[in-house]
């Protein structure tokens, strides 16, 4: 467990005032206050560990503790018992989070764990924002591969060790957000349960470049082919395609395929179109015979 | 048709601990909507995030509603903005 400096998060010295610590508490949690830094999962990290040296920091009795036991921090071994006992005893909170490769947060930023170093030393902390109504949102990114995007297909996670299986519809977008009703933490006062709020981040493992629903990829033609003309196979998410290659098909030339590209976006069975774009291939290494026949052809024109 | 789900402005001041004055100032700048019904105001569930999201902001950060106003529409375009580039960092070399 490493020792925390709640002074130097702060930017203060040890003989901050009450007031010191309040302001510059102020000051770090309007810069960093996850309401006002949308989907930023380092911003609420960085608020969790303001607001936990605020919370001992503006509080005498624990800042009195923490500056007598802070600096002999490692020979503290009673500390270190204290914190295997609380871990034994089974620790309150952790990411309820679990499977699909995703991460999770929430992001009031206020309910989020404080550190090993503040609960060896001062205990799970008690307080905090309490539910009045609505249960609290949960935040989540998950993972998936742009091939998977292709296909409808579900997914299943566990929230609160609660397993909820979700259908991800075709043609989902990277930094698409979903929300699932009521699978955010419990209400009170009859308020309804939070939200759950899931991010997909869609990583492209397919040779295609994607734009909206429309897929973009670069097919190498052969020079004769190019030049006389022939047919060309393909790969396309949807399976190959053989291509008609017209004779004198310019390098940089692009075609439409069209309904090719990606699913729209729980609009069934409409797709984007794909566009492709040759790229002829200058043929290298030539033989003597090929440079002669070359030549040949350079004086005809 | 499905329920919609509202609680009235004074049951979730009681709730929240806020004052209604409050509530009302947040509807009066947009930054919430309340329905009415007869006499009384409601605020829709639809509405609780945005709601606890400028009761922090005011409370916790001291932010007036002014500010909040201001806040929001910035956040607006934020929004509008990462949507943007992910779109061009989608490395686009085709048109």
């Amino acid at each position: 467990m490493e020792y925390i400096d709640y002074y130097k998060i702060l930017g203060l010295n040890k003989n901050a005032t009450a007031d010191d610590i309040k302001k510059a508490y102020r000051k770090l949690a309007r810069q960093h206050h996850p309401d006002l830094n949308p989907n930023n999962a380092e911003a609420v990290k960085l608020f969790q560990q303001i607001n936990e040296a605020n919370e001992v920091l503006s509080d005498p009795e624990k800042r009195k503790k923490y500056d007598q036991y802070g600096k002999d921090w490692k020979n503290a071994e009673q500390y270190e018992q204290a914190r295997k006992q609380q871990q034994s005893s089974g620790s309150a909170g952790g990411n309820p989070f679990g499977g699909g490769g995703g991460s999770f947060y929430t992001e009031s930023g206020d309910e989020g764990d404080f550190s090993d170093f503040f609960s060896s030393m001062f205990g799970n902390r008690g307080g905090g924002r309490q539910t009045k109504f609505k249960g609290q949102d949960f935040r989540a990114s998950v993972q998936i591969n742009l091939s998977e995007a292709y296909k409808t297909h579900q997914q299943t996670f566990s929230v609160n060790g609660k397993n909820i299986r979700i259908t991800v519809a075709a043609g989902i977008e990277n930094g698409q957000e979903i929300k699932i009703a009521g699978h955010g933490a419990p209400g009170a006062n009859g308020g309804p349960n939070g939200d759950l709020y899931i991010t997909f981040e869609v990583h492209n493992d397919t040779a295609f470049t994607r734009k909206g629903n429309d897929l973009y990829k670069t097919v190498p033609l052969n020079l004769y082919k190019a030049v006389l003309g022939g047919e060309e196979i393909i790969d396309t998410l949807s399976g190959k395609v053989k291509l008609t290659i017209a004779p004198e098909t310019q390098n940089g030339a692009k075609i439409r395929l069209k309904g090719k590209g990606f699913p729209v976006y729980k609009k069934e069975g409409a797709f984007g179109d794909l566009y492709i774009t040759y790229q002829v291939q200058i043929p290298t290494k030539l033989s003597e015979k090929e440079k002669e026949l070359f030549e040949q052809l350079s004086k005809l024109r | 048709m499905e329920e919609i789900r509202k609680i009235s402005v004074e049951q979730c001041c009681i709730y929240y601990s806020v004052e209604a004055s409050f509530v009302q100032q947040l509807d009066e700048h947009g930054l919430i909507m309340l329905s009415h019904s007869g006499e009384e105001a409601f605020i829709e569930y639809d509405q609780l995030p945005d709601l606890e999201k400028y009761m922090r902001m005011h409370y916790d950060l001291h932010i007036n509603m002014e500010g909040m106003h201001a806040i929001k529409h910035l956040l607006q375009q934020i929004d509008t903005l990462h949507a943007e580039m992910r779109r061009l960092q989608e490395g686009l070399s085709e048109e």
